[in-house]
């Protein structure tokens, strides 16, 4: 019998094209995504370089980072926005690639994109030049992200030249309470493992706590791999998977759709396979969890306190805790339910997709944004903008008083007009808390879309359950 | 790309932990399309205050640190986004080698596709070397052999560092990746029609 293996093996394994002399391996990328921030560099680089894009069909482009989330009948007010997107507009024309402007229904981030489309299946390897790459693990496929020099090397050659991570296994035992979202989930990995505990690793999610998880509960937990240091994060396939895929667009039809999977089953981590480290977290001991500083790591339960560096023994630790509340505007040891916030930003790729929403919708159903908060709801793609209204979600959000816009990026990052003033806090379900990150001086508490639809309504941060 | 030997330089220490690539280079300077000119806005928000004045208590702003090609930060340095323009905006600036206890892992990776070296050591040595930045202006960094070396009360110190084989070649040589990638295309030509014989469904299907 073969030696057992690991998902991450399998998939490695059956992409190697070739190994150069100095032991790399030259790895084939079947998918690659594409957007206007990463990839303006790497087509000039084809260009200048004469060479040209060996796969358009493998590869689909979107605009996100940069698109406005309101008004967009009037195009992109930003002159230096705007010629970003027209860049990867008319990159993508000269080259074949299929782009889903923003008047396109289909547009929105990449990595809801992607899965919406079925353009991301089990067992591929996906690349995008966007850290956030990971959340397409969620279908048993390797997906990482990649600066723009090896955006440019998968345009020319659909290969990257990679050496081969190690193996880690998260294994998420028994089950969740009630009302503990993906998100809680994989915060509290980070608090455990911290930023930098993946790093040289692809980590495999398992456990009951993890099977349980929808499709979107998957995406949100493989989609912060990165925070917790790793490339990328999968779960093997399943039943589940295999349905979400079952009438994509681009998810094989009829008879082949069988064969596609009996052979995304077979991709599963092998019994006894290998594991080079094993974290495991127990369901039942994790409740809603919220960031309190300027780390992802920096986590804490929502009847937490905010910590205390006097009690740190570490110097650097100690140190990077008193520059976090400094940032952070916090006094040490207050409890993190009495937090006041300005803001709320609902939406990015770690939560933007229609469960949120729904989850959303039923804490904001009845009741009403508090006073001075603005909370503002951002779709993950055109397509979760048309279904939420579909379900007449929108209704309930405008008439609780919250800003229900256009998808994109928006607020995780700011680079488009939405984005924190300085010292403006915001309880946010996206996926970074660093200094700056949603605007200067912004402050940012990372939380699950029920958590954040809560602090919108009390105007603090709030145990929803309590609501 | 541009070769990486020895080189000889000034090192700026940075003693924060985790420096996440929206402080290398925030968000509002990723709208260029070109790969050059992000020198001057490297930690724009820890340089400039919000009324664009320099923050004099920066290392980067600090006279004796005014030419220098070497960084000495703290670990875990640049995690975050995959943005390139982290990297790019380190090199125009006119920095071509960091030292520090670990990275994250897209950064180091993109570091070697810039002509920058990365170099890791353990955080006891990085910390040293801050101290010794302070006073000590000169360090020579020789990627061939491996080493940084400078003088301390006139006395020549060394300190060795690994690096990967692969990486280091690369830097060596400026090699062009792609160049090279494609000497093997009839290897991705065989792999694809391997592939489309047995998972016929990934291929031939576009979005209309």
């Amino acid at each position: 019998m073969s030696t057992p293996k690991t998902i991450y093996d399998k998939i490695w394994e059956s992409h190697i094209v070739d190994t150069n002399d100095d032991g790399t391996t030259i790895l084939y990328i079947d998918r690659h995504l594409v957007h206007e921030v990463t990839s303006p560099q790497a087509f000039e680089g084809l260009r200048l370089s004469g060479r040209k894009v060996r796969r358009p069909e493998f590869t689909l482009a979107t605009a996100d980072h940069n698109v406005p989330t309101a008004d967009r009948d009037k195009g992109i007010a930003d002159p230096d926005s705007k010629l970003q997107v027209e860049t990867l507009e008319m990159n993508a024309k000269e080259n074949n690639i299929t782009y889903l402007p923003m008047t396109d229904k289909r547009q929105g981030i990449v990595h809801i994109v992607g899965p919406e489309q079925g353009f991301t299946q089990p067992g591929m390897t996906i690349v995008c030049g966007d850290s956030h790459t990971s959340t397409h693990g969620a279908f048993g496929a390797l997906a990482w992200g990649i600066g723009t020099s090896e955006v440019e090397h998968t345009l020319a050659t659909q290969t990257l030249v990679q050496t081969k991570a190690k193996n880690m296994c998260i294994k998420i035992t028994g089950k969740v309470i009630e009302g503990v979202t993906a998100k809680d989930i994989v915060l509290a990995i980070i608090r455990k493992i911290g930023t930098a505990g993946g790093t040289g690793y692809v980590i495999e999610y398992t456990g009951e706590a993890i099977r349980n998880l929808s499709m979107e509960g998957r995406m949100t937990v493989c989609n912060m791999s990165i925070e917790a240091g790793a490339r990328a994060g999968l779960i093997s396939p399943d039943e589940k998977t295999c349905e979400y895929l079952r009438g994509r667009p681009l998810a094989p039809k009829g008879e082949v759709f069988e064969d596609a999977v009996n052979y995304w089953k077979s991709l599963a981590t092998d019994e006894g396979a290998h594991y080079d480290s094993v974290v495991e977290v127990k369901a039942d001991e994790i409740i809603p969890q919220i960031t309190w500083g300027t780390s992802p790591e920096d986590v804490v339960s929502i009847d937490g306190f905010v910590p205390d560096p006097e009690i740190e023994k570490n110097a650097d630790k100690k140190k990077s805790i008193e520059r976090a509340l400094d940032y952070m505007g916090l006094e040490p040891n207050m409890p993190v339910n009495e937090i006041k916030i300005d803001k709320v930003f609902i939406g990015s790729c770690t939560n933007g997709r229609i469960e949120d929403l729904r989850a959303v919708s039923q804490i904001a159903k009845g009741r009403k944004v508090e006073k001075g908060v603005h909370a503002m709801i951002v779709p993950g793609s055109g397509l979760v903008k048309e279904q939420a209204e579909k379900e007449g979600l929108d209704k309930i959000f405008i008439e609780a008083g919250f800003d229900w816009r256009d998808p994109g990026c928006s607020m995780c990052l700011a680079m488009n007009a939405d984005k924190l003033q300085p010292q403006e806090r915001c309880a946010s379900t996206s996926n970074r808390n660093f200094e700056g990150r949603q605007g200067r001086g912004g402050r940012t508490h990372l939380m699950s879309p029920q958590m954040a639809a809560a602090a919108a309504i009390r105007g603090k941060l709030t145990d929803f359950r309590d609501l | 790309m541009e070769k990486f030997n020895k080189l000889s330089g000034h090192a700026i220490p940075l003693r924060i932990t985790n420096v996440d690539t929206d402080m290398i280079i925030p968000k509002q300077f990723l709208k260029t399309i070109k790969r050059t000119g992000l020198g001057e806005f490297l930690f724009y928000e820890l340089r400039y205050d919000q009324d664009g004045n320099k923050i004099s208590s920066f290392a980067l702003n600090q006279e004796q640190y005014k030419d220098a090609s070497i960084l000495i930060a703290g670990k875990n340095f640049g995690c975050g986004s995959s943005r390139e323009h982290a990297p790019w905006s380190i090199a125009d600036y006119g920095i071509k080698c960091i030292i520090a206890p670990s990275y994250a892992d897209i950064f180091y990776n993109n570091c070697f596709k810039n002509g920058i070296l990365p170099i890791i050591l353990d955080e006891a040595t990085v910390s040293r070397l801050q101290d010794t930045s302070d006073s000590i202006l000169n360090f020579n960094i020789d990627l061939e052999k491996q080493n940084i070396t400078f003088l301390e009360n006139n006395e020549k110190k060394e300190i060795s560092f690994e690096i990967d084989p692969a990486k280091k070649k690369c830097l060596l040589e400026g090699l062009d990746d792609i160049g090279l990638t494609l000497n093997k295309v009839a290897s991705i030509g065989h792999f694809e029609e391997d592939q489309e014989n047995e998972i016929p469904w990934l291929y031939g299907n576009k979005l209309k």
